[in-house]
């Protein structure tokens, strides 16, 4: 069996004149969570809903399981899952009700696997209330729900972490990491949040006016480059001085509890190094690298 | 195909908007019969009775169930096509608006089959619809008028034995289903291009009122082409009411309703199969 779970092949679309998605050509192999990157209008949703057949594409193809699209048609996407954009339900209808239909639409699912679904979200004992009282989160979550009720072995996720509080936001990358790791399943995930990739993704691509950009591991795409690296020592001032003065790393700016310095991501294991050996107790090394200053490093702007 | 006809169902009947269309006609026809019962029966009293009665010698309960019955029927074939497009013209556009056809769409069920599941659901409301409106029109005219012959006024006066009325009452019913079959038909082609319901029932409605217009009118132009415009045959079950029955006519107009609501159908599936989901 293949180990290309999904491949796009010159994927294009077009709405009159704008190219929203221009030849995409990627691939997603078995076991990978593979963080699809781009800021807002790249044209991931749209390239997402070409792989789930919602939008059909101008030019090109998509191959799931080997299976093309665009000969296979709906058949393909049975053991797929997806949430595309936010979740959205029959809001007059219970939790219980809405993944009955939604997840039944080929065979019953069994009563006992839908409150298992609903269990694992943690939305138990909301299985009888109407989905329309729900928050934006539980709705994210019911989503969730829907997409693995069918246990698929592609799992398509876009942005799934909007509008989620802090501890939501932790839950679905603890819940991604799992299915990877411990189910098998291959993740394919959206994301405007470089971090958020960083955090969950083990390979990636990087889309930009509907153009790829760059593909590859996320080791091998965010281990180098540039970035602000946050460094907090304890003696501070001490440290930034020394920096200075012994020059490579850049120009230390103070902030509170520390400085920064804008450096090659690669040398972070070399400053830790030598600010170790000079004496100092290092007590992280934080980069912070936005999607925008990444994109900015990509394209050369 | 049982699954996705019975899971449609659910979704239609569990919304309020499904019955706002019972409702109307639950409070409206009960309001109209206490009515007629309480002084307004006068006037059809003084309008065709006394017209008749210069030339017949009219005997017995003239003005009976049977009567008003058909009256309703043909008072208010174009009130109903707006609460049929009410639930029609939501099937396709309600999912996309709310964005419900992220998840639908994205199992492995064909399109063609979402599709004729709504469809089938939908022209089972409407003949719900039909029959809720022609048994509670009957049923209550019949509690307070009573029984007898039915005198029909209609180039030319046609009497029809009360004991073949309830077929023909049926029969009636029937076709007058047909005919909304088209009117649904039409409305939730309408729904398929947008994802607003209003727009179906505005849609809906404009094209009944201006091909009424058309028809309506005595234009060279407008009278070639109203034999291809639908609502020309909505009256169809009128027929039934004739003496002798032109039961020829009738299985005419029968294939030409269906063969619309086939097209509408048809035109539907082929859009909505090209149709980029966007919402």
């Amino acid at each position: 069996m293949s180990d290309v779970v999904l491949r796009t092949v010159n994927l294009t679309k077009r709405y009159g004149n704008r190219l929203a998605v221009n030849g995409l050509g990627i691939e997603v192999r078995r076991g990978d969570v593979f963080g699809f990157l781009g800021p807002n209008g790249a044209g991931k949703s749209t390239a997402i809903r070409m792989i789930l057949r919602l939008v059909f594409p101008t030019a090109g193809d998509v191959e799931i399981f080997g299976l093309s699209l665009r000969k296979e048609g709906h058949r393909i996407l049975e053991r797929v899952g997806a949430i595309v954009e936010k979740p959205a339900f029959y809001g007059h209808l219970s939790a219980y009700r809405n993944l009955e239909i939604l997840g039944g639409l080929q065979q019953r699912v069994p009563r006992r696997r839908i409150l298992e679904g609903l269990e694992r979200v943690g939305l138990l004992d909301r299985a009888d209330d109407q989905v329309k009282t729900f928050s934006h989160g539980m709705n994210q979550r019911l989503g969730l729900a829907l997409a693995l009720l069918s246990d698929p072995e592609l799992i398509v996720l876009d942005e799934p972490t909007t509008g989620l509080d802090p501890q939501g936001v932790k839950e679905v990358r603890d819940l991604v990491r799992e299915l990877a790791r411990e189910r098998g399943m291959t993740v394919f995930l959206s994301s405007h949040l470089l971090h958020e990739v960083e955090m969950t993704a083990t390979r990636m691509a990087v889309i930009h006016q509907g153009i790829l950009r760059v593909e590859g591991t996320v080791r091998e795409l965010l281990g180098g480059g540039e970035a602000v690296v946050t460094v907090r020592t304890d003696r501070p001032g001490e440290a930034a001085r020394w920096i200075e003065a012994r020059g490579g790393y850049g120009v230390p700016e103070r902030r509170d509890g520390g400085f920064t310095l804008k450096m090659d991501l690669r040398r972070v294991g070399d400053l830790n190094r030598e600010l170790v050996q000079a004496g100092f107790r290092v007590e992280a090394l934080v980069p912070e690298r936005s999607l925008e200053t990444y994109f900015l490093d990509l394209v050369g702007e | 195909m049982g699954r996705l006809v019975w899971f449609e169902a659910v979704k239609t009947f569990t919304r309020l908007r499904t019955y706002i269309g019972f409702l109307a006609f639950g409070i409206l026809v009960p309001l109209v019969v206490a009515g007629l019962r309480m002084g307004g029966q006068r006037a059809f009293e003084r309008n065709l009775l006394a017209a008749l009665e210069q030339d017949f010698i009219v005997g017995g309960n003239v003005l009976n169930g049977w009567f008003f019955g058909f009256f309703f029927l043909g008072a208010l074939w174009v009130h109903v096509p707006i609460v049929l497009a009410l639930v029609a013209g939501d099937q396709i556009a309600g999912e996309g608006d709310a964005g419900t056809f992220r998840f639908l769409l994205t199992r492995a069920v064909s399109r063609n089959r979402i599709i004729a599941a709504k469809f089938l659901v939908t022209m089972i409301y409407t003949a719900l619809m039909v029959l809720f409106i022609g048994m509670l029109t009957l049923g209550l005219s019949l509690a307070v008028f009573g029984g007898g012959d039915l005198l029909i006024v209609k180039r030319g006066l046609v009497v029809l034995p009360e004991a073949a009325l309830p077929a023909l009452f049926l029969l009636a019913w029937g076709l007058a289903i047909l005919s909304m079959f088209v009117v649904s038909s039409l409305s939730f082609l309408f729904s398929a291009f947008t994802d607003n319901s209003i727009g179906p029932i505005v849609a809906t409605m404009a094209v009944i009122i201006i091909s009424l217009i058309v028809i309506t009118l005595p234009f060279d132009l407008f009278q070639a082409i109203r034999p291809w415009l639908f609502v020309n045959y909505l009256d169809t079950w009128q027929k039934v009411f004739d003496d002798p029955v032109p039961w020829g006519e009738i299985g005419r107009r029968v294939w030409i309703l269906l063969g619309f609501t086939v097209l509408f159908f048809s035109m539907t599936l082929a859009w909505f199969n090209r149709k980029d989901i966007l919402s």
